[in-house]
C-alpha cells in the first residue's frame, strides 16, 4: 500500500478477508467434540418460576444436559454486576437487584434464560429447550416507566422500592430556579425518546472450551472488550481465574454498544463447557437478539428554558425518568447520568443548569449504552428545545442558536463538563451554506405546488467523547479506569506489530493505526500489523466505545511510539557515531542530519536484536509498551441541516438533503471517519423516522424481529454531504476528538426540527413514522381552519 | 425447525400421489413463506412436497385474450416477461414489487396465492383483473378462490397449477409498504376489462384478506380518474390494525393508493 | 438423512444431512464455507444471500435439498483466483463495508444486480434493489456507490471487449 501517513484517503487492510468470505466471526469457529447450547427462555414478562421439569428433554436424543439456575448458583457463579456506582440525592446507593445468569426464581423479562439445553447439535439443542417443562405462577407486570412509578405498581426487586433505582440530580437546582424565577420568557415541553434495540448483523455468540487438564478457559465471543469481559468475568462471575481464562473477540459483525456487556449466555458457556467437558457454542439468533440485547435510550422528559428579554438563555430545568429495564446491566447506571446530563449545556452558554433523573425498574429486556449512549437523548432534549424555543419567540432557529453559542474556550459549563476547543460558528455557517438554508423559501413554495410539504431542521450537537480520565470517572462511581494500552514491537527485520487495548468491530483500526505508524517512521503500512482482540496477545486494554480508539487508543500507541522512537535513534545515533539529537527519521531511515549517513529503519532493528553492538548498558530489543490516561474528556461538535419534504396524503417523510459539518479535531483517514458519519447519521434517521421497540401492556415484546421492528434499508435513506472543520483537541498527543457516534447523536433532533417545520405542528414523537406523521399534520390543518 | 420429509414432485400427478402418502404433508412452492414460518417452528409439516420443479406448472403463455401463468413461476419471471409487460403492466409491476430480488427468485404465484396472506400482492390482481385458477381438479373464479385470511378454496391435496388473467383494457397496482416487513399495508388494483367493467381489489388492509371498493368501482365506471375515488373513503371497521397502522390510516392509505393507482394505469 | 449434492463454486460436493438442514447451514457447516452468514430468521437481512443456477437467492430460506444438483455460487467463489470480482473491488475502493457481517450478501446481491440491470444502475433502483439486505455500519452511501462504480466499470469492460 505505500507510506500512507495521517490524513490519507487509505484503502482498508482489513477488507481482502471480508469481501472474499474469510473473515473469521465466532460463528465460524468449530472445535472439535463441540456442542450447541439452546436457552429456554420466559414466555412472561414477571412469573415465579414453580418448578422446571427437564425429564423429558433429558430423554431426548443428543442431549448431553440440561442446566438451570439452582445449579448455576450451587456452582457459586455469581450475578451479573453494574460497573458504575450512581448515588441518589440522598446520598444512598443505587438499588440492584440479582441479576442471575439463569434465573431460579423469579423472571422479570420475556426472554430472561431460565435453563439451558446442551445437545450435539444446534437441532437437538433446540427441539430439547422446547421440551423443558416450567411452570411459572405469572405476576402483574409494569411495562412503562411511568407505570413503574406509580402507587401500588408490581414490585419487581426488593431491593429497590417503589422500583426506584436512583434518584439523581446534577446543577444547582437552587440558583436554576432563581433564573426561572426571573426569566422574561419560558419555554416548555416534554420529550420522549425512543427505545431502540441496536442490531449489529452479527448476532451475539460464544464459544466456550475448558480445557480439564490446565483447568484453563477460551472463549470466543462477540465483544468490543474482551479484558474487560475476561476481568468481570473473573473478579465478579468466579467463572474462573483471570489467568486461567483466555478471551478472543475475533472478527466482530458491528457492536454499537451492545457487545460491551457481558451477558448470561457468555457467562452460561463458559460454565456449561466445564459442566459437559466439551466445547459449547451458542449463538443467537434474531429474536433472541431483540429479547436479550441490550436496548438503547428509553427516557420521558419534561423541560423548560428561561430566556432574558433579549432571548438569552438563563436557564434551563430538567427533569428525566429513565427506563433500565428488569436488571441493571454493566454500564446501565451512567448512561442517563454522566453520559446524559453532563451533555445539557449544549454548545450554548446556559448559566444555570439542573436536571433530576430518576431511574427506574421495569419488566423489559435490560436497557444500557448504545451509539452515543445518553449524547443523543441529551442533544435530543436541547435541539429540539432550541429549535422551539427560537419558533415561539419568533426567531430564525438559527439566528437563535448562534446568539447563545459559547465562543470562548476553555468553557466550563455548570454540569461538570469543561469544554477545550470548539468553533460552533464554523460548523453552522459551513452547513448553513452547503445546504443553502437562504433559498430554502423559495424550495417549500416549489414542493407546496407539488403538494409536498417542505421542512428545514437544524441540529448543533456536542458530545463527550474519548472516555475518559480515569481519576474523574472513579470520582463520579465507575469501577474501572479508562485509560488504554498499547504495545509496539519492531520485529528484527524492521516489520512492526502493534498490539492495541482497542478492538475493531468494523472501524477499520488495521488501517488507522498502521497509517500513524506510517507516518511516525515513513514506512509501508504493509509491513505494520495490528493486533487486538485476544487477551492471551495483548496486554490488558478497555476496549471499544464512546468514540475513543483514536482520541484514548492511538494515544496509546503514539506514547509507546515516542518510546520506540527514543530507542531507535540511541541505537542510530551510537551506529552512526552521531549526536542523538541529530538523529532525524524520514522515509523508513534514520539520518544524521547535515551528513548523508544514514541506516534504514530494519537495519536499526535487527541492530536491536543483534545486540553486537549498542549504547553501554542498553537492552536488546525494540519493543514498548504504554499506557494512556487521557487528561479530558474530547468534545467533537457540529451542525447537522436537514430538509425533509412530507406527503401529506400517507404522511411519509423523505429526506431531501442531509447536511453534516462535523469538527472531529484531526483526522487520520477521511474516508473511514466519512464511514462513521454515514452508519452513525442512518442510525439516528433511523431513530426519528423509523425505529422503535414496542411491548404490549402485558409486557410481549411485539418488535421481536424485521417483520415489526423497521431497521433503515437502502430506499429509506439519502446520501449525505459531508464537511469538516478543524479545532484540534489539546487534550491528547494526536489533537483528535473522535467520530463513531456523532451521527446518531446528531441527526435525530435535525430530522425531526425538520418534519415538524414542514407540517407546521411541533408535537411529533419519534419515531416520526408516516401514521404518526399524517395525523400530526392532519391536527395541524385542522387547527389552521378553526 | 422441526425434522421433515422432503420430496421432489416430478408431475402434478407425483405431487398429488406424494401428498396422498403423507401424513401432514405441506406442498412446498417457493418456500419463501413456508420455510420461515417452520424455521420459528410454527409449521411442522410431516412431509414437503416441492412442486418448483415440476416442467408443467411452468411457464407463461398469451391464450385467447388472457395470459396464463404456470403456478409455479417465479415473481421474478412474471416481473421480466414481455408478454406479461406489454399486456398487464400492472401485473408486471406487482410482481416486480414483491418481497426484495431474492424472495422474487423464488417465491411463485400459486404459492403466494395458495397461502392468502392478507397482506400479499397477488390476490388483489387476481380479483381485479377476475383471473381464473386452475388446480388440478378444477377451474374456479378468483373471488370463489380466496375465502378469507390464510384461507381458500382449496381442498386437501389440490394443487393450484395455473393462473389465467384476462388481459384489461388498463390496470395498475399501488402498495404502501409496512415500514418494517415491507409486505402490503394497503394495496389496491384498479382494472378495466375489455368490457368496461371496472374492478378495485384491496389487500394489506382488510381483516378477512383481500376486499372489493364497489363505491369506488362504480365511481370509476362512469368516470375513471383519480377524482373519481379521491373521495370515497372505506369504514375503517373491518381494517387491519397493528402498531405500524390504525384502521383509520389504514382506510385513508386505501384512498390514497386507489387514486395513485388509477393516475398510473 | 439425505444425501445432497450440489457444484459448489465449480466443484462438485457432496453430504449427508437432515432434511431440515437449509441451504446456508450446507454451504457454512457441511462444506466449511463460512463467508455466507446469518442475520436475522425471517428472511430479510440478505446476508445469506448466494446465486442458485445464477441467481440471487436467500440461502436461510431454502432446504438444502431443494438445491439438490443445483450450481451454487458464493462469496468465496466469486473472484477469479486472486483477482477480485470488480465488485468485490469496488466495495473495498469506495469503503462499501465497515464490520463486513453483512458484506458478503451485499455482493452477491450487487452482482446478481447488474446481471439483471446492466449499466443502467442509477442510485434510486440501486436503493430500490437492496430492499432485501440490510446493513447497520454504513448506512448504504458507500455501497451504493460502490455498486454503481462496479456497474459502470463492467460496462465499460464489456464496451472494450465487444
Amino acid at each position: 500500500m505505500g507510506v500512507q501517513g495521517i490524513g490519507a484517503r487509505a484503502l482498508r487492510k482489513e477488507d481482502k478477508r471480508f469481501i472474499t468470505g474469510k473473515g473469521r466471526y465466532t460463528d465460524d469457529m468449530t472445535l472439535p467434540r463441540m456442542t450447541y447450547a439452546s436457552f429456554v427462555r420466559s414466555p412472561h414478562a414477571h412469573a415465579k418460576i414453580v418448578s422446571i421439569d427437564a425429564s423429558a428433554a433429558l430423554e431426548m436424543p443428543g442431549v448431553d444436559a440440561v442446566l438451570t439456575g439452582e445449579q448455576l448458583v450451587g456452582d457459586g457463579i455469581g450475578n451479573l454486576i453494574c460497573g458504575w456506582m450512581i448515588h441518589s440525592k440522598d446520598g444512598t446507593p443505587m438499588k440492584m437487584g440479582a441479576w442471575r445468569a439463569l434465573e431460579p426464581e423469579t423472571v422479570r423479562f420475556v426472554g430472561q434464560a431460565v435453563a439451558v439445553v446442551i445437545a450435539d447439535t444446534q437441532g437437538q439443542a433446540r427441539d430439547a429447550a422446547e421440551a423443558v417443562l416450567v411452570e411459572y405462577e405469572e405476576l402483574p407486570a409494569a411495562v412503562t416507566s411511568t407505570d413503574a412509578l406509580k402507587e401500588g405498581a408490581p414490585q419487581l426487586h426488593p431491593e429497590a422500592p417503589g422500583n426506584l433505582i436512583y434518584d439523581w440530580d446534577i446543577g444547582d437546582e437552587a440558583a436554576t430556579n432563581a433564573a426561572f424565577d426571573a426569566a422574561a420568557k419560558v419555554v416548555e415541553m416534554d420529550v420522549v425518546n425512543n427505545r431502540l434495540a441496536p442490531n449489529p448483523m452479527e448476532p451475539r455468540a460464544a464459544v466456550a472450551d475448558y480445557d480439564t487438564a490446565e483447568e484453563h478457559y477460551t472463549l470466543y465471543t462477540t465483544s468490543q472488550n474482551p479484558h474487560v469481559a475476561r476481568l468481570v468475568l473473573s473478579a465478579f462471575y468466579n467463572v474462573a481465574p483471570e489467568h486461567k481464562l483466555r478471551v478472543i473477540a475475533p472478527d466482530v459483525g458491528g457492536g454499537f454498544g451492545s457487545k460491551i456487556f457481558i451477558y448470561p449466555e457468555e457467562i452460561v458457556a463458559l460454565w456449561a463447557s466445564k459442566r459437559v467437558g466439551r466445547p459449547v457454542k451458542w449463538v443467537s439468533d434474531r429474536t433472541e437478539a431483540f429479547l436479550t440485547d441490550a436496548h438503547g435510550r428509553d427516557h420521558v422528559s419534561h423541560a423548560e428554558l428561561a430566556l432574558d428579554a433579549d432571548n438569552k438563555i438563563t436557564g434551563f430545568r430538567v427533569k428525566t425518568v429513565a427506563n433500565l429495564g428488569a436488571y441493571m446491566s454493566l454500564f446501565s447506571s451512567s448512561v442517563p447520568t454522566y453520559l446524559y446530563a453532563t451533555l445539557l449545556s449544549g454548545q450554548y452558554d446556559i448559566p444555570n443548569i439542573h436536571c433530576n433523573v430518576k431511574a427506574v425498574y421495569t419488566n423489559t429486556t435490560p436497557v444500557d449504552a448504545y451509539r452515543g449512549a445518553g449524547r443523543p437523548e441529551a442533544t435530543f432534549l436541547v435541539e429540539r428545545m432550541m429549535e422551539t424555543a427560537a419558533r415561539q419567540v419568533g426567531m430564525s432557529p438559527a439566528e437563535f442558536r448562534r446568539k447563545n453559542f459559547i465562543r470562548s474556550f476553555p468553557h466550563q459549563t455548570p454540569v461538570i463538563m469543561c469544554y477545550d476547543a470548539g468553533d460552533y460558528d464554523a460548523t453552522l455557517d459551513a452547513a448553513l451554506k452547503a445546504i443553502d438554508y437562504d433559498g430554502f423559501p423559495a424550495r417549500k413554495a416549489e414542493a407546496a405546488r407539488r403538494g409536498k410539504l417542505r421542512g428545514m431542521g437544524l441540529s448543533c450537537y456536542i458530545e463527550a467523547c474519548g472516555i475518559a480520565p480515569s481519576a474523574a470517572v472513579g470520582s463520579l462511581g465507575a469501577g474501572v479506569g479508562l485509560w488504554e494500552s498499547a504495545e509496539v514491537r519492531v520485529n528484527p527485520v524492521g516489520s512492526i506489530e502493534v498490539l492495541t487495548g482497542s478492538h475493531s468491530h468494523g472501524q477499520g483500526h488495521e488501517t488507522t493505526f498502521a497509517q500513524l505508524i506510517s507516518e511516525r517512521f515513513g514506512v509501508d503500512t504493509d509491513t505494520v500489523s495490528i493486533v487486538h482482540g485476544d487477551t492471551d496477545k495483548v496486554q490488558f486494554g478497555m476496549g471499544t466505545y464512546g468514540s475513543r480508539s483514536g482520541a484514548v487508543g492511538m494515544s496509546a500507541i503514539v506514547k509507546a511510539l515516542d518510546k520506540v522512537e527514543a530507542k531507535a535513534k540511541k541505537i542510530a545515533a551510537h551506529l552512526m557515531e552521531a549526536s542523538e539529537g541529530d538523529i532525524q527519521i524520514e522515509g523508513g531511515e534514520l539520518k544524521v542530519a547535515g551528513t548523508d549517513k544514514k541506516l534504514t529503519f530494519t537495519e536499526v532493528a535487527l541492530a536491536a536484536y543483534t545486540a553486537h553492538n549498542l549504547p553501554e548498558g542498553m537492552e536488546p530489543g525494540l519493543k514498548e509498551g504504554a499506557f494512556y490516561d487521557p487528561t479530558n474528556f474530547t468534545f467533537p461538535a457540529g451542525t447537522y441541516a436537514c430538509e425533509v419534504e412530507v406527503d401529506p396524503e400517507t404522511g411519509k417523510t423523505e429526506i431531501v438533503n442531509f447536511v453534516a459539518a462535523d469538527d472531529f479535531g484531526k483526522i487520520i483517514n477521511p474516508m473511514i471517519v466519512e464511514g462513521q458519519v454515514h452508519g452513525g447519521i442512518a442510525q439516528g434517521v433511523g431513530q426519528a423516522l423509523l425505529e422503535s421497540v414496542a411491548y404490549d401492556e402485558t409486557g410481549q415484546l411485539l418488535t421481536a424481529s424485521y417483520m415489526d421492528y423497521a431497521m433503515p434499508r437502502a430506499d429509506d435513506l439519502p446520501s449525505y454531504t459531508l464537511l469538516t472543520t478543524e479545532t484540534i483537541c489539546p487534550g491528547n498527543p494526536l489533537g483528535m476528538k473522535g467520530c463513531g457516534e456523532a451521527g446518531a447523536i446528531g441527526s435525530p433532533p435535525a430530522v425531526i426540527n425538520a418534519i415538524t417545520d414542514a407540517i407546521n405542528n411541533n408535537d411529533l414523537a419519534m419515531p416520526a413514522t408516516p401514521q404518526r406523521v399524517w395525523l400530526a399534520s392532519r391536527a395541524a390543518l385542522a387547527q389552521a381552519a378553526e | 425447525m422441526y425434522e421433515t420429509q422432503y420430496h421432489r414432485a416430478s408431475s402434478v400427478a407425483d405431487a398429488a400421489a406424494l401428498m396422498e402418502k403423507a401424513e401432514d404433508g405441506k406442498f412446498l412452492a417457493g418456500g419463501q413463506t413456508l420455510i420461515p414460518t417452520m424455521k420459528q417452528r410454527l409449521a411442522a409439516p410431516s412431509d414437503l412436497i416441492d412442486l418448483r420443479n415440476i416442467a408443467e406448472m411452468k411457464g407463461i403463455s398469451e391464450e385467447g385474450g388472457a395470459i396464463k401463468i404456470g403456478a409455479a413461476t417465479s415473481h421474478y419471471a412474471v416481473a421480466s416477461s414481455d408478454v406479461v409487460k406489454r399486456l398487464i403492466p400492472g401485473l408486471a409491476a406487482l410482481a416486480g414489487g414483491i418481497g426484495d430480488p431474492a424472495v422474487r427468485h423464488m417465491g411463485t404465484i400459486g404459492g403466494s396465492i395458495s397461502n392468502n396472506d392478507p397482506a400479499a400482492d397477488y390476490p388483489a390482481a387476481l380479483i381485479a383483473l377476475g383471473a381464473t385458477v386452475v388446480t388440478n381438479q378444477r377451474s374456479l373464479s378468483a373471488e370463489d378462490f380466496f375465502t378469507g385470511m390464510f384461507d381458500t378454496a382449496l381442498d386437501e391435496g389440490e394443487i393450484v397449477t395455473a393462473v389465467s388473467f384476462p388481459v384489461p383494457e388498463k390496470s395498475a397496482y399501488s402498495k404502501y409498504p409496512n415500514p418494517a416487513s415491507r409486505y402490503a399495508m394497503a394495496g389496491v388494483f384498479v382494472a378495466k376489462g375489455k368490457d368496461g367493467a371496472v374492478k378495485v381489489a384491496v389487500t394489506g388492509a382488510g381483516q378477512g384478506g383481500v376486499f372489493r371498493v364497489e363505491e369506488m368501482e362504480n365511481a370509476l365506471s362512469s368516470n375513471w380518474s383519480a377524482d373519481a375515488v379521491a373521495g370515497i373513503s372505506i369504514p375503517a371497521d373491518d381494517l387491519l390494525a397493528d402498531i405500524h397502522g390504525s384502521a383509520e390510516y389504514r382506510a385513508n392509505l386505501v384512498t390514497v393508493m386507489a387514486k395513485r393507482a388509477v393516475a398510473a394505469a | 438423512m439425505t444425501t445432497v449434492s450440489m457444484t459448489l463454486n465449480g466443484k462438485k460436493v457432496s453430504a449427508n444431512v437432515e432434511d431440515r438442514t437449509l441451504l446456508v447451514h450446507y454451504i457454512r457447516e457441511a462444506q466449511n464455507l463460512t463467508g455466507t452468514h446469518v442475520g436475522c430468521d425471517t428472511s430479510q437481512c440478505g446476508a445469506c444471500v448466494v446465486h442458485v443456477n445464477g441467481e440471487a437467492v436467500k440461502s436461510c430460506s431454502m432446504l438444502a435439498v431443494q438445491a439438490d444438483g443445483a450450481e451454487v455460487t458464493t462469496v468465496e467463489g466469486l473472484a477469479n483466483g486472486t483477482e477480485l470480482h470488480p465488485v468485490q473491488a469496488a466495495f473495498r475502493e469506495h469503503h462499501g463495508l465497515q464490520c463486513g457481517f453483512c458484506t458478503p450478501g451485499m455482493i452477491m446481491t450487487a452482482v446478481d444486480m447488474i446481471r439483471r440491470h446492466g449499466a443502467h444502475l442509477d442510485e434510486k433502483t440501486i436503493r430500490h434493489e437492496l430492499e432485501g439486505n440490510i446493513c447497520r455500519c454504513t448506512g448504504y452511501h458507500n455501497i451504493v456507490k460502490a455498486i454503481k462504480a462496479a456497474a459502470d466499470q463492467m460496462a465499460a469492460m464489456k464496451t472494450a471487449a465487444e
